[in-house]
Order: C-alpha cells, then structure tokens, then sequence
C-alpha cells in the first residue's frame, strides 16, 4: 500500500494535494468514533509529548490540541507568550530547540509571525503543526470546515461557498480558499472592497460587495469575525456600517436555500456577522465545526506524530 | 482483477472457496453450542477480512439457528503497540460495536491469527467502549509463532508455519477475487 501521508508537520493547505487533503478527512472519520466510545482514549500517541507553543493568545483552538492529544494519549505541555522566555528576550529558534532538547516530539504552534512554523519545521527533528500564522493560514481551521461541509452535503466538488468578512487579515480564510478550490467547490468572498481585495480573484475565486446577491445560491456560508481593531484603522466606519451591509441578520437569512450551512469559526460575535437566532437557528452547524476539530486534530496529530522518526 | 492465482513452487493453496465455507460454517456451529444466548453475543471483526468472515459467520448462524447475532468492526490501528516503529503509518478506521457490551460476548473475527498482538490490540480497543462480560477468539486460520499468550477459541484450520512463509487469504467481498488461502514461501 502507498503511503497516503509522509509529512512530519502541517504548515498550510497551500501545499497539499487534494489527495492528502481528503485523506486526513477520512483519517477523521476514524478519530471522530472515539468522542463517542465509554474511554474516550487510545494509546496512539502514547509517550509521546505535545507542546502547545503560543505565542499568540488562544483558548479555543489550543484547548481542541489539548484534548486531541489526550484522547491519544499524549503528554500536553502548554506554553504562552506570557509566560515564556520570550518576555526575556530568548529567540525563537532557541526556545524551541530549548523544547526540542526536552524530547518534545509534536510542537502546535500560533505565532502571529508568517512563516514561523515553517522556520521552525525546518530546523527541528519535531513535527510541527501550525496552529496559524500571522494572517498566513491556519489550516486545522480550514481542514474542520471542510470535514464540516463534507459530512453534512456529502461532497466538496461543485459546491457553492460563500466566505464573508474581514478576509484581508483571515489566515482562515486563506487556508479554506486553498482547501475548498483544490477539492472542486467554487468560493465566493464577500465583504467591504477595503476587506476583500481584487487581488484575491487570481486565486480562482469570485468577488462580491453586495451580500443579497451571493446569498441565495449558496450551499455554503462561512461567516468570519469582525475585529473591532480593524474599525479604528478605517477599514471601515463602523460596526453599525457593517452589519447594516454585510451582517447576517434574520432578514437575510430567509435568502439562503433551506439546505444551506452556515458556519463560523468561531467564537462569534452575536448580532455583528450573524444574529443570534441565526446562530443557533436549525442551519447552522457552528457547534459540529466544533466537534469536528476535535476528531480532524486527533487525525493531523496521528499523522504527523506517528511517522517513525 | 479477478484473475485466479496458478499454483506453483512458491505458492501452494490451502484451502478454496469449498473448505472455507465448510470452516466458517463449523465455527458457527461451535459458536451456536458455547454461546445459548445469542442474542448476548458480538462478531467483531477486524477489517478488512475479519469483517467480512465475521458477515459470513453471522449469517452461517441465522441460517442455522434462526436467531441473529450482532456483528461489529474493531479497528486495531490505533491501538497497535508499535507506532512510530513502522516507516509507514496504518490505516485507521472507525470502530463499531453494539452497545452496552456489559452483558455480551464479544468474538473477535480475523483471518490469521499469528503473533497474537494484533487480538491484543482488539482487545484494548474493545475495552475502551465498556467491559463485556466474555471475549473470544475466532480466526480462520492459526499459522502459530505466538508473541503473546493469546490462545483462539474458534479455528478454521490450524497451519503450521515457518517464520519465513506467508499466508495469503483472499476473499471476494474485500479482494474480488475467489475465495482461498494460500501459502506462499519465499
């Protein structure tokens, strides 16, 4: 049998084949079975150690690695930004050679730097796995939507996906671009011309500016988060502006098929991109995206951690 | 393809479809006179063979006795006590058994039974989706050369081995090819 998976890290979608792509997808359908077992643990990773570096702040997605790596049963270091030698003014690479000396043998990494899991993947003997980079990717992100959209439609190819928001500064949004185009779906971006650049159009995906347009063919809407911050950089005018033009209110929703998902990465704004009874309304799925990043984690940590050496 | 294998030198069949159907349906037999309760018991098989023997298992006993027995699929990939040994990473799939396994006799279904570590890792699986009140063994066939003190319950045929030979079983539902157990020497 040809090996399916021979990376020992997970830097980005932009690299993969659509091959690889939906091999750690099925790989999750495996991983997903364990969330529903008596002892939500197997010894895959046993001895192995995880470091959740973060140099950039998260809950979310550093408690999905966390969990991920306990049901396979991993040992889990956390480290913070805050609380680690980088205060002290210790480089980069020496922090995780530092790491790399202690036998860490999976490093999950959020750096707001692009490009920084990659530099490190090249000079350790650790896999490692980027937990987004900078505005770059964040493809485990990507990689659960997809799994997301995959379960719940069946299939990737032909579909129509809307990405909505603030895609200039989303690594989210980059790394489902990347994923959804290599598996067949056609992506849409929306949002205000100052958010959604041309440039992104020589991608292979189409733009819009007006959101009553894209909604009624979608079968998909993945709707990413508002930072407050952009608005003091005028960007935009205000949060009023965008939710009056691109938020998706009760109104708006009534546009989308009956069949349509509406995702969002997460944690979501109430009332900003999505009303609330939206959001917890019957087509959403932001709570299965949730479920799944366990079950497509455990699978990324499987692969990438489970190469001998 | 579904080209028949041609004997040779090196490879020697050792069992066709005829003796494989008698062995199957003779493990559903002894599995009918240990298990009275079957409604209690659980095929789980091992993919991608053991989950096709344990089907056929399954239906040799409604045929025999009318009665159903729940069938499964245990996937050992993730439980298997070498990874990060091999160059190249198992397959995983998920797992399945009927729940609660509190009152059940779980029958672990494989083709060949030969170290014993693949049953351990089965049944490591099996503990984490609860504590069935027996676990047994059935395979098709038991090449010998045990790592592991794990004995089978159940045997279509016993076939010593040497270290070096293979045993090559091919099934129609998983390899669309006819059924037959070859032994191959190198």
């Amino acid at each position: 049998m040809t090996a399916r998976w021979t990376r020992k890290d997970l830097l980005g979608l932009r690299e993969l084949s659509a091959d690889e792509i939906n091999f750690i997808l099925e790989t999750s359908d495996a991983f997903k079975q364990v969330g529903t077992r008596e002892i939500k643990k197997v010894p895959a990773l046993r001895g192995k150690t995880l470091v959740n570096f973060f140099v950039e702040p998260s809950t979310r997605t550093r408690t999905s690695f966390e969990l991920a790596a306990f049901r396979l049963s991993a040992d889990v270091i956390n480290i913070s930004a805050t609380t680690s030698s980088l205060k002290k003014g210790e480089t980069l690479k020496d922090t995780a050679r530092n790491l790399e000396a202690l036998h860490a043998d999976i490093l999950v990494l959020r750096h707001s730097s692009a490009g920084a899991p990659q530099f490190l993947a090249r000079r350790l003997k650790a896999s490692v796995i980027n937990a987004g980079d900078g505005a770059h990717e964040h493809p485990t992100q990507a990689l659960l939507d997809l799994y997301t959209i995959r379960e719940k439609r069946g299939k990737i190819a032909g579909l129509r996906v809307a990405i909505i928001g603030d895609i200039l500064f989303s690594r989210v949004a980059r790394s489902n671009i990347f994923g959804l185009l290599k598996l067949g779906a056609h992506v849409t971006l929306v949002g205000p011309s100052t958010l959604v650049p041309r440039e992104f159009e020589k991608l292979g995906v189409e733009i819009s500016h007006k959101i009553e347009d894209v909604l009624p063919r979608a079968d998909v809407v993945n709707l990413l988060r508002i930072q407050h911050e952009r608005q003091r950089r005028e960007y935009f005018p205000g949060l009023g502006e965008y939710i009056r033009l691109f938020g998706l209110t009760k109104e708006r929703a009534r546009l989308l098929k009956p069949d349509c998902l509406i995702m969002h990465p997460g944690p979501i704004n109430r009332g900003v991109e999505i009303d609330s009874d939206v959001a917890d309304g019957l087509q959403s799925v932001i709570l299965d995206q949730v479920t799944n990043g366990l079950a497509v984690r455990m699978a990324v940590l499987y692969l990438c951690g489970g190469i001998a050496a | 393809m579904s080209q028949t294998r041609k004997s040779s030198p090196a490879a020697i069949p050792v069992m066709d479809a005829e003796a494989i159907r008698r062995a199957l349906r003779r493990i559903a037999h002894e599995i009918i006179e240990r298990n009275p309760q079957l409604p209690a018991v659980a095929l789980a098989g091992i993919p991608s063979r053991g989950v096709a023997i344990a089907q056929r298992v399954a239906a040799f006993i409604r045929e025999i006795s009318g009665k159903e027995a729940a069938t499964g699929v245990i996937d050992v990939a993730m439980h298997r006590d070498d990874v990060g040994r091999r160059r190249e990473l198992p397959v995983v799939r998920a797992s399945s058994l009927p729940l609660p396994l509190d009152e059940r006799t779980v029958i672990i279904v494989d083709d060949v039974l030969y170290t014993g570590r693949t049953v351990r890792a089965a049944m490591d699986a099996i503990s984490s989706f609860g504590r069935p009140a027996r676990i047994q063994l059935a395979v098709l066939i038991d090449r010998g050369h045990r790592e592991l003190p794990i004995r089978p319950d159940y045997v279509g045929k016993n076939l010593p081995t040497a270290a070096r030979e293979q045993i090559q079983v091919r099934l129609r539902e998983t390899d669309h090819e006819p059924d037959a157990v070859w032994l191959e020497r190198q």
